[in-house]
């Protein structure tokens, strides 16, 4: 299987072995060994489920050098909508956009532009007969990804329509070569507020190579504008451009219901944050629910403005967004990307969606057979606490990982017991046990001497 | 491998647990989705015929390597004639029933169309038993 990128990295030297992020993942994709979290690449959708769970920051994002900007002559930057949305009300978008010309950007736009456009082409598909409905929105690299590993019977209803955010790098890449500057001088980057749009971008699915040329998190794009208009070292522009001309339904677009409000026919539904969604779709998998027509899935509660990149609550994010469209003059995208329109039409379907998978216990049916009647049995024994002291997420998992031979069933705890009581394991082999798992600080048996227990 | 599950008569919350847990088993064995899918259509099927007619009801499950094996057993009013209920849009559900949007009368059809083999077997004021086999390679 081809490996996927990742953005969410750990930092070993950080990490106190606590695993709640074995706890967290929503496709049990980690697991502790040796006192640190082993992530399986294939399970992980890079959702940041376990980056929000961690104590003490162990938990990083791999993104490109800020520096790399200036390897063109031409950097052009795309900000999400509610990028501004993070920042007080008295800073302006006047003072935001300076400061992204003086930190070296010649353009600056809002990726939720190509809204427009993108709603003509969900109108389409959904009217055409021959599309197998619920249509499920490709909008969150993190959705997508889930359901390829974890719901792949739903891939064909995946949209092939690319996010706004690739149909806008479209249009500025084609719009500027028009304007005469050169492709190669042109890079496009985008500020992210996710680890899935890092991922995505890295390795796409559904077509080769993305059109964006780097990715900026957003958490540090917030903090660099912030000191820069807090040091008030910059030009302040005359002229906001077209920086902060969105409709209202592009402004709502990266909020939960922003997708399923372009659409004012069928059944729709958005759901957001990835439990609720994988509720969702094992319950759609069952056909326990019919008649839908669109799906609007999104992995962080209240959509991006929920992303674990953001600076910020993601509530007053959500309500500065909201309050933006009752301030905003203009109901359309007042920009030139119609002109464009045919070729954005021609460049905006992306390949089919392919599953992968992680539930397969073995290419072999028959072995993957034996394997399962195995783990069932062994999970008849297992005390079902699903408490993680096995480095497992829940006992089925441990289960499954000792069919597989990633594990022992004596790393469970409360086997470890039932066997003391019958003299086949000692105290000093069950540490070793213990140990083996969660290395040799947390059972170290000289720590207590400090700590005045009597 | 084999499983068996309960089924109440009345309890439509519950309808679709024996579904979720052979989907996820076929998943697990790599069985093709369409394949998964089909069964799971008609395995719910039958699963909400027992929850909307019987008094109470079981399902045996068989995994093999190439095939799984479903029957449904149920202690019910039976079916009088079992070639008019294979027919589209035929129903003898309740006005109660019909109330929460059950049958519409697609029930057995719709089995038949997601199963290789269908068998259908029932004794009025008894139960019915229903059978369910549909191969992994097509």
């Amino acid at each position: 299987m081809e490996e996927f990128h990742h953005a969410l990295k750990f930092k070993y030297e950080l990490c106190i072995g606590c695993s709640h992020c074995t706890g967290v993942c929503p496709t049990a994709a980690i697991h502790v060994h040796n006192g640190k979290p082993i992530l399986d690449p294939n399970r992980c959708i890079d959702c940041g489920r376990c980056y929000l769970s961690c104590p003490v920051n162990a938990i990083y994002i791999d993104q490109d050098d800020f520096k790399t900007i200036y390897n063109y002559k031409y950097p052009v930057l795309l900000v999400p909508s509610f990028f501004s949305a993070q920042f007080q009300e008295r800073i302006s978008n006047k003072a935001i956009l300076s400061a992204f010309y003086h930190l070296g950007f010649k353009k600056v736009y809002e990726v939720e532009r190509s809204v427009n456009l993108l709603k003509e082409r969900y109108h389409e598909l959904l009217q055409n007969e021959n599309t197998d409905k619920p249509v499920i929105s490709s909008f969150c690299p993190a959705i997508v990804r889930l359901i390829q590993v974890k719901y792949p019977s739903l891939v064909a209803n995946i949209s092939r329509i690319k996010p706004p955010l690739d149909i806008t790098a479209l249009f500025i890449k084609k719009s500027l070569e028009n304007d005469g500057v050169d492709p190669k001088d042109i890079g496009i980057f985008y500020v992210t507020p996710c680890a899935a749009k890092i991922a995505a971008i890295k390795s796409p699915v559904g077509e080769d190579k993305s059109v964006i040329d780097g990715v900026i998190n957003m958490n540090y794009m917030y903090n660099k504008v912030l000191r820069t208009i807090k040091q008030g070292e910059y030009k302040l522009v005359v002229d906001e451009d077209d920086f902060h001309t969105l409709s209202n339904e592009s402004i709502l677009f990266p909020l939960t219901t922003g997708e399923v409000r372009l659409l004012d026919f069928g059944r729709n539904l958005a759901i957001d944050e990835v439990h609720n969604v994988s509720d969702f779709l094992e319950k759609l998998e069952n056909e326990d629910i019919d008649d839908i027509d669109f799906l609007e899935l999104r992995a962080c509660d209240e959509s991006c403005a929920g992303g674990i990149l953001c600076a910020g609550n993601r509530f007053l994010i959500a309500e500065r967004q909201r309050k933006r469209v009752i301030k905003n003059p203009s109901t359309q995208n007042t920009d030139l990307m119609i002109e464009y329109k045919e070729y954005l039409n021609q460049n905006m379907i992306v390949g089919p969606v392919l599953p992968r998978s992680m539930d397969k216990l073995d290419d072999d049916i028959s072995v993957a057979m034996r394997k399962m009647k195995k783990a069932f049995e062994i999970n008849a024994h297992l005390p079902q606490v699903d408490c993680r002291i096995c480095g497992y997420q829940t006992c089925k998992e441990l289960a499954t990982a000792i069919v597989n031979q990633n594990a022992d069933l004596n790393q469970c705890v409360f086997i470890q017991r039932t066997l003391e009581q019958g003299d086949k394991l000692t105290t000093s082999e069950a540490v070793k046990i213990t140990k083996k798992v969660w290395g040799d600080k947390k059972v170290d048996k000289n720590t207590l001497k400090n700590l005045n227990l009597e | 491998m084999n499983f068996k599950f309960i089924v109440e008569g009345g309890d439509f919350t519950n309808a679709g647990t024996a579904s979720s847990h052979i989907k996820k088993m076929m998943k697990q064995l790599g069985v093709d989705s369409s394949i998964i899918k089909r069964t799971v259509v008609a395995l719910y099927e039958a699963e909400v015929n027992i929850v909307a007619h019987a008094y109470k009801g079981e399902i045996e499950v068989d995994i093999e390597e190439d095939k799984i094996y479903i029957k449904l057993e149920d202690e019910g009013p039976g079916i009088p004639d079992i070639t008019q209920a294979m027919q589209k849009g035929f129903s003898t559900a309740s006005p109660k029933v019909r109330e929460m949007g059950f049958g519409a009368g697609m029930g057995l059809p719709n089995m038949k169309a997601n199963a290789d083999i269908l068998n259908v077997n029932s004794v009025v004021d008894k139960g019915t038993i229903v059978e369910i086999t549909n191969f992994f390679k097509a």
